[in-house]
């Protein structure tokens, strides 16, 4: 029994992929309580598109493919925050226009060089066990900074996501913050690059929070709670991967995806359950006033 | 600490060109300590004017300020009570948590909240009645007591002056009394308190001063004097012209019931 756990351990690019897909997967759950709380789902789907151009012109220049997604995703991270500042255009709108448009960009360039040598497929749903040791170094110091920025801004991001309004008048630097979230999003999607792909970083940053959310009543209970599905289900995911021969990005997103439906029919309050047995012992209790 | 002396000269603010301005040329100074309800018709300005007293609207013409000192070097002394559907009630925090928020502004970067801050908040929450609440998520909390919360985090902040949006409209009746309570009891430590409502009779009754607003000032000066039918006219009576006169009918009610009120009391 033991044996089923250790024997995909025993190869090294397995351990690197499972190191890597649980720092990744915590780090897509914790920044993604602010995805869920602030609605921003949408724009966690288009940032993971826009970085295709990035990727694609660090491969013509031959540099470090993370280091062009990563300066994609914060270009358009500030172009969405640009655009949508002086309250011109929509938010959703904004991010329809730079998604679609960083998109073109990315296929159109990717279509010039003929010759294009890396697998859009990796790109697109992720390569976890051709992670190398930097790129595993790469991920943790990204992750380290990202989860640091997280705690030192605690307080600021959580006003300024919960009320705005209070943000302003205790003068917080409002757009400043709402920036530096959508940056700390754009190193999220650019280091599960590698592990889900930018076809799945959208779950990763949507479904361990919004389970978490079903679960708890308090942000840092529910970023733990989210970081340690994350992480689960990153694990689970990676050895139904390795034993049912699976793309490893969907493993991991499917079995993120079987918490959060157990959690949707079973959480306490929350959940769908919940709901129907609170109204059905409602309907036979006395009528009594709120 | 010296209680607030608010001052608002020439005050005008246009949300766009071609509109007529949301406020115009509105000029008006609070004495430390005072209570001023603001009293007009929906879309008279009163949360314009409120943004504005906040900072949450860019630099108009005219000039707002506090302490003799032009807006921004103390806005840590003003506090806003927003109206309730401001927030996503569904977030993640308890009744302690968002009092708590209140701090924030004092505490600065990088600093948590100390034992003072968490006594301060523990204090805010039993003046407003909630302590019992504090661990209470807000989605559990019945709008009152999500006002009252509201309340104790204005409350948190120590302002000098501070601002409630319709703090009186769709609250329960134990609510309504704590925050007349809390009215009361601010007006003893010269906090200056700039309220707006719909209820004139609770505007006369608890308030130092009334502000009737329609775009511009139509009186501004103590409830009795501020408070004529001729004023309300002016006031509610423009919306007749914009054929709405229905509301005109709705709005009269209320004054003439206070004018009955008035006279009784007289």
């Amino acid at each position: 029994m033991i044996e089923i756990l250790t024997e995909p351990l025993a190869y090294a690019f397995m351990q690197r992929g499972m190191l890597a897909s649980v720092m990744v997967g915590i780090l897509c759950a914790v920044v993604g309580c602010y995805v869920v709380l602030r609605g921003m789902a949408y724009l966690g789907d288009a940032m993971s598109h826009a970085i295709l151009p990035g990727v694609a012109i660090a491969y013509l220049l031959q540099g470090e493919i993370l280091i062009g997604a990563l300066v994609a995703a914060i270009i358009v991270a500030l172009g969405i925050g640009f655009l949508t500042r002086r309250g011109s255009i929509k938010e959703d709108t904004a991010i329809g226009i730079l998604f679609a448009a960083t998109l073109s960009l990315g296929v159109a360039l990717i279509s010039v060089i003929k010759t294009y040598a890396l697998d859009l497929t990796h790109i697109l749903f992720g390569n976890v066990l051709g992670v190398s040791e930097m790129d595993l170094f790469l991920i943790a110091l990204l992750s380290a900074g990202v989860l640091l920025t997280i705690a030192l801004l605690y307080k600021e991001l959580l006003v300024v996501s919960f009320d705005p309004v209070l943000a302003a008048t205790l003068r917080l630097p409002t757009e400043l913050l709402k920036d530096v979230l959508l940056i700390l999003i754009a190193i999220v999607v650019v280091v599960s690059l590698q592990t889900v792909g930018v076809g799945l970083v959208a779950a990763m940053l949507v479904t361990p929070a919004a389970t978490a959310y079903l679960l708890t009543r308090r942000l840092p209970a529910m970023m733990l709670v989210a970081a340690t599905l994350g992480a689960l289900a990153s694990v689970i995911g990676l050895y139904l991967s390795y034993y049912f021969n699976i793309v490893s990005g969907a493993a991991v997103v499917l079995t993120a995806t079987g918490f959060f439906f157990l959690a949707y029919l079973f959480a306490p309050q929350r959940g769908l359950l919940w709901h129907s047995w609170r109204r059905q012992s409602r309907a036979n209790a006395p009528a009594s006033k709120k | 600490m010296t209680p607030a002396h608010l001052q608002v000269n020439h005050l005008t603010v246009r949300y766009n060109r071609r509109a007529p301005p949301a406020l115009a040329d509105v000029t008006f100074a609070v004495t430390e300590g005072l209570r001023v309800a603001v009293v007009g018709p929906n879309g008279a300005g009163k949360s314009t004017l409120f943004k504005a007293l906040v900072g949450l609207l860019p630099t108009q013409t005219g000039e707002i300020l506090i302490h003799d000192v032009p807006f921004g070097a103390h806005q840590e002394c003003v506090a806003y009570v927003p109206q309730r559907e401001q927030v996503d009630w569904r977030f993640p925090v308890n009744a302690q948590d968002v009092v708590m928020m209140g701090r924030y502004g004092a505490l600065g970067w990088l600093r948590r909240p100390s034992k003072r801050d968490h006594e301060i908040v523990k204090r805010c929450l039993e003046q407003m009645d909630i302590a019992a609440l504090a661990e209470r998520s807000i989605d559990e909390l019945s709008g009152g007591q999500q006002q009252r919360v509201f309340l104790a985090r204005a409350l948190a902040q120590e302002p000098h002056i501070l601002l409630m949006d319709e703090p009186f409209t769709g609250v329960d009746i134990t609510t309504q009394e704590a925050t007349l309570a809390l009215l009361d009891k601010l007006k003893t430590q010269r906090v200056t308190l700039i309220v707006s409502t719909h209820d004139l009779n609770l505007a006369a009754a608890h308030f130092d001063r009334v502000l009737l607003l329609n775009r511009r000032i139509v009186a501004y000066a103590e409830p009795a004097i501020a408070l004529t039918t001729e004023n309300l006219l002016r006031a509610f009576g423009a919306r007749a012209m914009f054929g709405e006169a229905k509301m005109m009918v709705d709005e009269c009610c209320p004054s003439e019931e206070f004018d009955a009120l008035e006279q009784s009391e007289a």
